[in-house]
């Protein structure tokens, strides 16, 4: 009894403890519950991700294999390309030694000989040195004629056939009847009367020049109309041969001085091209003896040194924005390079997904009734019309059918 | 009378039915001399002008004077041939009617006579017959005059033997097998062995007929070359007489026509030396078979043309060209140019600095050239400029050549600008590659890529450096550009 007593004293005690202890666990399920998630879902996410290590690392390894055989095997087909290569420029390059030793010496020795080509073009030019002055006597163009012909029996190859008369000596010079220094005497006889002829022409058309370009000079001297000249007197039953020579001349005219042409000097083109690869636009330096120009201007060097700085920008314009991006694709760029494989892996669960996906034509074509057949019968491609313009009735339809089994006769009908 | 009517002769053009009616009569006169001067009237009449000739041959005195020369003395003989050469030598059917009536036989037996005039006067009539056509030729040869006039070449008078020679050379002229008939009779020798007579007229003959000879084929020139004329014809060519180093210079251009081997031997005597000496002591027509037959050496094989470099023709080929008024001489030099130049690149340089080409290009453009001219200078100018890599000749092509010709310049310049620096350096300070990038061509044509490989050897600024326009695109870049704000 007196338990139960305690125990109902105590009963509101109880309640109000258990009421405050199941609320006051309330407060902390959440929180524990909260809690308890977390702790899982951490732990659950590093098992799977030392999953997914696991798998990225046996994947790598398997992709690692098959890109080492492909790359072998490539490797292995530029070994023997480059093999096949070497051994055939080898033996391009033997066979080009021995072609060459061959074709020079069956050039020299059938076709053409040079130093005969030689030989032969200088005896031809002693030959004509021989004819050129045979005012010396015949007898030494003879003795030339058998020199040549003695030189290019020497060295006798088919390339040039002889004539066999140019070995006989030259006593076949019949009809010669001179002894040989009275010829020579007689040339040189004539020779000097054609100098001295010479001569005298010279002389007379100096002459002449010269009175013509008096006559050039003194031009005004010529008769008018009006007031007869020098030449042209009155008194004289006709005029002065110099008055001829007047009317045929020429009036001379004075020389105008030449004028100098300065160089213009484009020392302005040196400081307007200010892009620092341009080229000059001339080769001529500026003069050195400038003189200075009016005016407290400040020392061309400096100015120029302003003018030509190099350009020096902040760091964040020196590097553009997007660098990062850039960089990353530079990378893809170089590895791209070097890939042996171009084909992506594709995973597994994809492997059948290849199928290009075709859709429904009741799904892809426009709802409702086409047009085409009942409204329009152009075809619906427009490249396939003759012109642009749109088809016109030009005759009128007639209605030869209008009437077509709505008149009451029967005429024409089959029956 | 008969003296009256011969002094009048020369002057009495018309009333000639008179004057045959007249003179007949006379030929048939019993006095000797009266008949002589009366044939000597009509050969005098006859000579003068061709219708006076046909009324002799319409008045039917040839068979009278044919008829007679057989029995007369020589006076008549003499006078009689004259008359036949007189009427034959205007045309070929006057020529005819005069061998129609008989004469060639009685001709033939005049040159057999003694009397050097007699011989002359029929040589002289045979001759003038025969120059006409083949037929005529054929039968004045069918005649047997050739042995006869072969002898009387042998024979010592001077105007015999020029007379002789010239019919012989008229003979020969028209055919190989008229030709091959009097080398027959041997010819040949007499005729080489009078080359060299003093006389000049007669030399003329004699190389006049050698050359009529050796024109026709290879052999007969064999012929003629084996009996030793050279040396002896290049003195020839050294004569005072104009006609002589014409006729030389003819007969050693039909010679050297044909094969490779005549030339030869022609260079090898030095006759290219000769004939250039000879072609620069003369002016006009007496040029040209020298130019011609440096043409035909030149065009048989290089080793040839080198041959006619070394003995200094081309400075006178471009002087003939240059000078020479007449078209057709200049046309025959400007061939005779490109024949040397054609060959190899040494050939086209020793023509090309000469500075020949330039004139020649000014020929092939002026419109006063006559067409042969232009064609031959083109055709020079182009196989001259296919071989040439003369490049400071080819410079002022590139400014004032026309299209097709530039065409071939460009290319010269594509194919030696890659191998030689120096020549690159030259191309660019001279304002070569100035001009070439001035040049349009249309894209992807022959000219284009010539070009674009003249372009490749430069550097890429070089060449926009000179490429027109640049200098407007640099201002614009000088407009356009933004300098930055201090």
């Amino acid at each position: 009894m007196a338990t139960l007593a305690r125990l109902q004293a105590r009963s509101t005690f109880l309640v109000h403890q258990y009421y405050f202890r199941n609320s006051a666990v309330d407060v902390f399920r959440k929180k524990e519950y909260d809690a308890a998630v977390k702790i899982q879902s951490w732990f659950r996410g590093c098992q799977i991700r030392a999953y997914l290590r696991y798998l990225h690392r046996v994947a790598t390894v398997i992709q690692k294999c098959w890109r080492g055989y492909l790359g072998r095997q490539h490797y292995q087909l530029i070994v023997k390309l480059e093999f096949c290569t070497m051994k055939m420029n080898l033996y391009n390059a033997m066979a080009v030694r021995i072609q060459k030793r061959w074709r020079g010496y069956r050039i020299r020795k059938y076709c053409f000989n040079y130093f005969y080509l030689k030989e032969y073009l200088k005896a031809v030019s002693e030959t004509n040195d021989a004819i050129r002055y045979c005012y010396q006597g015949f007898a030494i163009l003879d003795e030339l004629c058998d020199h040549t012909a003695w030189r290019l029996k020497r060295k006798n190859t088919t390339l040039f056939p002889v004539y066999s008369m140019l070995n006989t000596s030259s006593h076949q010079m019949c009809g010669f009847s001179m002894p040989g220094n009275l010829r020579h005497q007689e040339a040189l006889e004539e020779f000097a009367e054609m100098k001295e002829r010479e001569e005298k022409k010279a002389d007379l058309e100096r002459e002449e020049k010269k009175r013509d370009y008096q006559a050039r000079k003194m031009h005004y001297l010529l008769s008018t109309k009006q007031i007869p000249g020098i030449y042209n007197s009155p008194f004289r039953k006709d005029p002065d041969p110099w008055e001829l020579r007047l009317q045929k001349a020429k009036p001379l005219i004075s020389q105008r001085p030449k004028v100098k042409q300065k160089r213009d000097v484009n020392i302005s083109n040196q400081l307007a091209c200010t892009s620092a690869r341009s080229l000059p636009q001339s080769e001529i330096l500026p003069p050195i003896d400038r003189k200075q120009c009016q005016g407290p201007f400040r020392d061309i060097t400096e100015v120029l040194e302003q003018r030509y700085k190099p350009l020096e920008p902040t760091l964040w314009m020196a590097e553009p924005i997007n660098e990062l991006k850039m960089a990353r694709e530079e990378l893809r760029k170089q590895e791209w390079m070097r890939n042996i494989n171009d084909n992506m892996f594709l995973p597994f669960s994809s492997y059948h997904k290849n199928k290009k996906y075709i859709p429904l034509m009741h799904s892809s074509s426009k709802y409702g009734p086409n047009s085409y057949g009942s409204q329009h019968f152009r075809d619906e491609n427009p490249k396939k019309w003759i012109c642009d313009k749109d088809f016109q009735t030009v005759l009128p339809s007639f209605d030869l059918f209008s009437k077509y089994g709505k008149l009451y006769s029967k005429a024409g009908q089959i029956i | 009378m008969h003296s009256f009517t011969k002094d009048q002769s020369p002057w009495i053009p018309n009333g000639k039915e008179g004057v045959m009616s007249l003179l007949r009569p006379l030929l048939l006169d019993v006095v000797p001399t009266i008949q002589q001067t009366a044939a000597l009237a009509l050969g005098r009449l006859a000579n003068y002008n061709g219708d006076l000739a046909e009324a002799v041959v319409k008045g039917d005195i040839l068979p009278q004077l044919v008829y007679s020369l057989a029995e007369q003395n020589r006076f008549y003989k003499k006078a009689a041939a004259f008359v036949l050469r007189a009427v034959g030598k205007h045309s070929p059917q006057l020529a005819q009617a005069i061998v129609d009536c008989g004469a060639l036989d009685t001709l033939v037996i005049c040159l057999e006579d003694f009397d050097p005039g007699v011989k002359e006067a029929a040589a002289w009539a045979l001759g003038y017959i025969a120059r006409h056509n083949a037929e005529l030729s054929q039968a004045v040869v069918d005649a047997g005059a050739v042995p006869l006039l072969v002898l009387c070449i042998q024979e010592p008078e001077i105007a015999l033997k020029r007379i002789a020679a010239s019919a012989l050379s008229d003979i020969s002229k028209h055919s190989p097998e008229l030709a091959q008939t009097v080398v027959d009779v041997g010819a040949i020798a007499h005729l080489a062995q009078m080359i060299l007579n003093p006389d000049s007229k007669l030399k003329r003959q004699v190389l006049s007929a050698l050359s009529q000879i050796a024109k026709h084929s290879v052999d007969l020139a064999e012929m003629v070359v084996e009996a030793e004329i050279f040396p002896v014809v290049l003195t020839c060519l050294k004569d005072k007489d104009d006609y002589v180093k014409k006729n030389a210079s003819t007969l050693i251009r039909e010679i050297a026509k044909h094969t490779p081997e005549l030339s030869q031997l022609i260079v090898n005597t030095g006759g290219v030396a000769a004939v250039t000496d000879c072609i620069g002591s003369c002016k006009g027509n007496i040029r040209l078979p020298g130019i011609m037959m440096l043409g035909y050496v030149a065009a048989h094989s290089e080793n040839l043309a080198m041959a006619v470099i070394v003995s200094k023709a081309v400075p006178q080929l471009s002087v003939c060209l240059s000078e020479e008024p007449e078209d057709h001489i200049k046309a025959a030099a400007a061939w005779a140019l490109g024949q040397i130049g054609r060959h190899t690149p040494e050939h086209a340089r020793a023509v090309a600095v000469t500075n020949t080409l330039p004139v020649l290009l000014s020929l092939y453009m002026s419109t006063e050239s006559s067409e042969d001219l232009q064609t031959k200078s083109k055709k020079a100018i182009k196989s001259i400029l296919q071989k040439c890599t003369y490049l400071p000749a080819l410079e002022p092509f590139l400014y004032d050549a026309p299209p097709n010709i530039l065409k071939h310049v460009v290319g010269q310049f594509s194919k030696v600008l890659p191998y030689d620096s120096k020549a690159r350096r030259l191309f660019v300070t001279s304002g070569g590659l100035k001009k070439v990038q001035e040049i349009k061509a249309g894209p992807g044509s022959l000219l284009q890529e010539y070009i674009n490989s003249i372009n490749s050897c430069y550097p890429e600024e070089i060449v926009r450096y000179y490429s027109p326009g640049y200098s407007d695109a640099l201002l614009q870049r000088v407009d356009s550009y933004q300098p930055l704000a201090n």
